[in-house]
């Protein structure tokens, strides 16, 4: 290592421990104030009774004032849940909104500062460990050691990181509020981008872009001299900063919707909920295109674009959640399971989560048309259902959290339903596939073991055949690391494309399918 | 019940192949495929990127281990001592035995050893095994201040990629007077060459093995050159290229010269008796421009092939198609289509010969004096198989191929378009009455330079 690739690791590891201990700084006072300001108007006198023992007392930590908050709160609740009396529950949890506004703390008074020490120096790390990575070397395949790796073969640098990711987004969906000294970290950030505080979601958002970055700078490194990564890496960079981070806040600066354009249902299951679909209609023009947008993408995008470039198009050039799997997940791909088990697995799941958030959405929206007539609550309580197993537990917690555990795509491979979308369009009426190259192969497993959907490439390159998979999402690594140039992404006439060649090229012995 | 039992001795890919195309044709077939080397087939290929940690051995094994069961293709890990061909059946090390109705050798190669002093002292090894892999590690595991490499060749460079990986500096002896030029033609042979020293390598040419040199242990401590030079080392490779295996046969009936001989039909003088792969010898070579030898992973698969037709089909005689070959040479890949002799007379043959500014691509056209295609060299980029394999069985003339040579690209999208500058370079060498090739939108879009 180069002194400033130490430095770089140096400042990343100061940067992340500060940012890890900064939600346990300051303490925490509530007042009456506060807890009007932060409750609905049909809750304040619920709320500020509950809450009244715990004015004006100073709790050290948000443990503390957490707990106390939770005893009242739970108290309260339980038992008009014991006494049935429904309606009267407070279902909103107003743990976050309180615990940030009470909270008195260093980073609350100097968040500029904290940002610049926890997120600005572990950024700065990476950038400095990564700009002139393999600086010494040629460029080409740079995969020497990874499987003699603690981090990158499941050693206990791997299990370090993967359980530090799943912690941060167990806190990050269902314990925000524990959370609110980094959320006012990145307040004045949000103020001037949308001109409103930052929220849980903002922070989030905000790292994962930054991670995409210093993440992108990486593959811009490691794969000098392949065109088609740098690009493609460039493409979800810019996605993810310009499409999902910028526009939508600054959209909220103009007085419009947030959206994010390159989203698409059913990936953006919520596309077709009531508040969303009631956000689009209320807001003239600009929202009503939103909707045709939106629509126009599931409809005509998809199978237009996957029909002339593959799934490749969104999957590893625009979406987000490939965004950060091509990125910060990539030291990480050869860990996906390649047995033929594995893909029964991931067809059985993948496609029942299509088929999950397709009925919750028609559901949904015959509900909203029929004016909640039909179900009523029941879509909502779907909603409840699919937010937390698939949108939160599945794509985030297992979908990030298990990177170093089972590779960089679990959530692309066996749960979004969008790629489940694609998958079907690519395997069943697109011109994209890779396409082997003669008779050249070695059998020799760089392009399986570098999958990370999990493809058993060699299967197919070893018999000379195309490989024509749903899952496929045309990162193009299996072609970079072959040694022998047997493999192309290719957009090609549909005729021939599920052909079986005779037997390989180069025997003209026999002629029978091998 | 089975009607035949088929013995293949071998599970690299000329007996696998073997196996599982007879499996494929024949229901019915007893297959037995009997190695001691690994339970389970693997890319012998591959085993550099296990010592660089770029795989692990299980990602090797281009099957999962259900596959064979599955297909009713026995296995067993066993050294075989004996063959009784009179009683049909191999006798293990182990002491058991296995009947055959039909025996398939397919036992492959063995590391040359050309009886220098001192090659099989602690320290020295071959690398073609799996147990080669293994003594890899043992032997690299102490401290390792030098390691020497005899022979360049396909080999001796993976090897020198390991030991690099290692962190062990690498002294590559090569009696040739430039890098596998004994294969390739004096300019690829230099591009090479250029690339290895570019890795820190000291690559001395026309430079032999004397002597082996050990320390008290019995453990290589040096190696004296032909030069009269010694050169402390721990460790030695040697890679001078492979031989057949066939030790274990030879006092026997079956007829063996460097390697098992056979006829077109993978035939021995022994009947319902066959070899396959790098331990067969033609009789007579399969084609004017093939060796009687034939020691790639490509042709080990064709031989497989071939003979699990004609034993489970119809009799069919061994007819390659035209030759090809690839390989890396670090981070320099080379494909090759057709047949480019290392020299040639020039009042015989023409040879355009294009190399990239950056020396680390170039292209060769091999034609004979009517421009007809023989054979195309390329290195660090890539060539479609099916377009050569194509072009030469039909002779196309070297006008031809350039005209069309956009179709042969097989690199990487948004990849630079060397096929504009090769078209350039053979017009203003050659002539020739085709188009040039021009860069698409994208390419310019993108700045594809080349």
């Amino acid at each position: 290592m180069k002194w400033f690739e130490k430095i770089g690791v140096g400042f990343f590891l100061l940067g992340i421990s500060i940012f890890t201990v900064l939600p346990f700084l300051g303490q925490y006072q509530l007042s009456q104030e506060i807890v009007l300001e932060n409750t609905k108007e049909i809750h304040r006198e619920r709320m500020e009774e509950i809450l009244d023992p715990m004015y004006d007392q100073v709790y050290p930590s948000n443990f503390a004032f957490l707990g106390e908050f939770t005893a009242h709160f739970s108290a309260y609740n339980d038992s008009l849940k014991s006494n049935q009396l429904w309606d009267q529950v407070i279902w909103d949890d107003y743990g976050f909104a309180l615990a940030k506004a009470s909270v008195q703390s260093p980073v609350r008074e100097n968040p500029w500062l904290w940002l610049g020490l926890s997120i600005g120096l572990a950024v700065l790390g990476g950038f400095l460990y990564n700009f002139r990575q393999y600086e010494d070397e040629h460029p080409g395949i740079k995969n020497n050691g990874i499987f003699h790796s603690k981090l990158k073969n499941r050693g206990w640098v791997g299990m370090i990181t993967g359980g530090y990711l799943i912690l941060f987004y167990i806190l990050l969906y269902w314990f925000p509020a524990y959370l609110v000294n980094l959320v006012w970290m990145v307040d004045p950030l949000s103020r001037i981008l949308s001109g409103g505080a930052a929220s849980q979601w903002f922070l989030y958002g905000f790292i994962y872009t930054l991670a995409i970055l210093v993440m992108g700078l990486r593959m811009f490194r490691k794969y000098r001299g392949n065109k088609y990564q740098q690009l493609r890496t460039a493409s979800v960079m810019f996605f993810q900063t310009a499409f999902a981070f910028l526009i939508p806040e600054i959209l909220v600066l103009l007085n419009q919707p947030y959206f994010d354009f390159k989203n698409i249902w059913p990936l953006d299951y919520d596309f077709f909920y009531a508040y969303q679909l009631d956000t689009f209609l209320s807001s003239g023009g600009v929202g009503f295109f939103m909707l045709v947008w939106g629509i126009l993408l599931i409809l005509i995008g998809v199978p237009l674009f996957t029909y002339f470039y593959g799934k490749r198009w969104y999957c590893s050039w625009v979406c987000g959640c490939g965004g950060l799997a091509e990125t910060l997940g990539d030291p990480f791909r050869q860990l996906s399971d390649k047995s033929l088990k594995a893909w029964q697995f991931e067809r059985w799941i993948i496609h029942s989560v299509l088929v999950l958030v397709t009925v919750m959405t028609i559901l949904t929206i015959v509900n909203y048309f029929s004016g909640f007539s039909l179900l009523g609550d029941v879509t909502n309580q779907l909603h409840t259902f699919y937010g937390f197993v698939i949108g939160s537990a599945f794509a985030g917690v297992v979908g990030t959290g298990f990177y170093p555990f089972m590779g960089n795509r679990v959530w692309c491979r066996f749960g979004c339903p969008l790629a489940a979308y694609l998958g079907m369009v690519q395997r069943f009426k697109s011109r994209f596939r890779i396409t082997t190259n003669g008779g050249q192969c070695i059998s020799c497993g760089n392009c399986s073991t570098y999958c990370e959907m999990g493809i058993d490439v060699r299967w197919y390159a070893q018999r000379g055949q195309n490989i024509i998979r749903s899952s496929c999402v045309g990162c193009g690594v299996c072609s970079a690391v072959c040694p022998r140039g047997v493999l192309k992404l290719e957009n090609d006439a549909e005729e021939g494309r599920f052909e079986e060649i005779p037997i390989l090229i180069g025997n003209d012995s026999i002629k029978i399918k091998s | 019940m089975p009607h035949k039992h088929i013995v293949i001795l071998g599970n690299g890919i000329s007996g696998i192949t073997c196996a599982r195309h007879l499996r494929k044709l024949d229901d019915d077939l007893r297959i037995t495929v009997i190695s001691g080397e690994s339970k389970y087939f693997f890319s012998r290929t591959a085993l550099m990127y296990v010592a660089m940690g770029q795989m692990k051995f299980e990602h090797t094994q281009p099957y999962e281990n259900w596959f064979w069961e599955k297909n009713r293709i026995e296995i067993l890990q066993e050294w075989v001592s004996r063959v009784d061909f009179d009683q049909k059946s191999l006798e293990f090390e182990s002491g058991g035995s296995l009947p055959y109705d039909q025996l398939i050798l397919a036992t492959g190669s063995k590391p040359n050893k050309f009886g220098w002093p001192g090659q099989d002292l602690e320290g020295v090894q071959g690398l073609y095994s799996k147990q080669d892999l293994e003594k890899f590690e043992e032997n690299t595991s102490g401290t390792v201040q030098r390691a020497v490499i005899v022979g360049g060749g396909l080999i001796g460079i993976e090897l020198a990629e390991m030991l690099a990986y290692k962190k062990i500096p690498v002294t590559l002896l090569v009696r040739e007077k430039g890098f596998w030029n004994n294969v390739l033609p004096k300019e690829e042979s230099e591009l090479v060459g250029r690339h290895i020293m570019e890795h820190h390598f000291d690559l001395q040419l026309e430079t032999e093995l004397q002597e082996i040199l050990a320390d008290q242990q019995g453990r290589v401590n040096a190696i004296l050159t032909s030069k009269g030079e010694r050169i402390p080392c721990q460790f030695v490779g040697l890679t001078a290229g492979v031989s057949p295996n066939v030790d274990f046969l030879k006092n026997s009936d079956l007829e063996i010269g460097k390697g098992i001989l056979v006829n077109e039909f993978f035939e021995t003088n022994i009947s319902d008796v066959y070899a396959i792969g790098d331990c067969a010898e033609f009789r007579n070579a399969p084609g004017p421009e093939r060796k009687n030898i034939e020691q790639v992973w490509y042709t080990g698969r064709m031989h497989g092939e071939t003979l699990a037709y004609s034993l489970a089909q119809k009799k069919t005689a061994y007819r390659p198609g035209p030759w090809f070959n690839s390989a890396k040479f670090l981070d320099i890949e080379y494909q090759t289509y057709g047949t480019i002799p290392p020299v040639w007379n020039p009042e015989e043959y023409k040879s355009f010969y294009w190399e990239h500014a950056g020396g680390k691509a170039a292209f060769r056209l091999h034609m004979d004096l009517e421009n007809r295609i023989l054979g195309v060299n390329n290195f660090g980029f890539r060539l479609r198989h099916e377009f050569f394999d194509k072009a030469i069985k039909e002779s196309w003339t070297g006008e031809k191929v350039m005209a069309y040579l956009e179709k042969a690209n097989f690199n990487p999208e948004f990849f630079p378009p060397f096929f504009l500058e090769i078209q350039k370079a053979y017009k203003r060498e050659f002539g020739g009455d085709f188009k040039l090739g021009k860069k698409t939108f994208i390419q310019k879009l993108f700045g594809a330079r080349v």
